[in-house]
């Protein structure tokens, strides 16, 4: 599964870095303290999370996830972005909470 | 390849800089991936560097990390001048913090940083004195034949 295959599927909007999208998934971690997702997430993981400062592109970079979907219509700041694109981190939304979406994708993964 | 070379990083991080989260364990994960060190080995110095920046950012006024590779040890080393631990038993219990809400908005503070710290070090040490400042040390270890 690619980043591209969950836009997609459901809907997102892209808000960075559609040049990265073919990005392999292979997991997701939901949550919105970054010291839970820094432990727990794994490479390649989606990051589901109403979180959208700048510290989310540092955690996702850091962690090589492979993107990072913001939810309830939450949109990235400016800052967010800036270092979205320097470091090449997709950041995508979402309208639905952070349940269905992440719902949605294990159920997506499960299928591939 | 890796045990007969040594090499390390000295850095200094400034307290309240929430912008610059994550600059210094990038860089620090970025060397040990050049110098060939293994994955799971980088994976967990990136954990401990990341949280030891965020605690120096969100309370001391400055702080600095240095990092070191000598024969299959990784040893990161965090020194601030901060207010220093009253109760060091409390804050490594997980969901204890202090922090304040500027902390928390940027997503930090849920009390996982330095029980984050001693789980993915396999040695870990904090000394702290109320007034002056904390130093946490971890040590993480690996192999040759960590290598894939």
């Amino acid at each position: 599964m690619d980043v591209k295959t969950i836009v997609k599927s459901l809907g997102l909007d892209v808000f960075c870095c559609p040049d990265m999208l073919d990005r392999p998934v292979d997991g997701g971690y939901s949550g919105d303290l970054l010291s839970d997702v820094m432990a727990n997430a794994r490479k390649d993981n989606v990051w589901v999370t109403r979180q959208v400062h700048q510290n989310t592109v540092a955690v996702a970079t850091l962690k090589e996830l492979s993107a990072v979907i913001v939810v309830q219509g939450a949109k990235p700041d400016a800052n967010t972005l800036s270092k979205a694109v320097k470091e090449g981190v997709p950041i995508l939304g979402s309208s639905l909470s952070a349940f269905e979406v992440t719902g949605r994708i294990f159920k997506l993964l499960g299928a591939s | 390849m890796v045990s007969d070379k040594n090499f390390g990083g000295y850095f200094t991080v400034k307290g309240r800089e929430f912008i610059d989260a994550g600059l210094i364990s990038s860089q620090i994960k970025k060397v040990l991936k050049e110098h060939g060190v293994p994955e799971e080995a980088v994976r967990k110095a990136a954990v401990v560097a990341f949280e030891a920046e965020v605690n120096i950012i969100s309370y001391a006024d400055v702080g600095t990390i240095s990092f070191s590779v000598e024969n299959g040890v990784i040893t990161i080393e965090a020194t601030d001048k901060g207010a220093g631990i009253p109760d060091i038993k409390r804050a490594l219990i997980e969901g204890f913090s202090t922090a304040d809400d500027q902390v928390r908005e940027m997503g930090f503070g849920a009390g996982m940083g330095l029980p984050n710290i001693k789980k993915f070090s396999d040695i870990f040490e904090i000394n702290s004195e109320v007034g002056k400042g904390t130093v946490v040390k971890s040590i993480i270890k690996f192999t040759e034949k960590d290598v894939l």
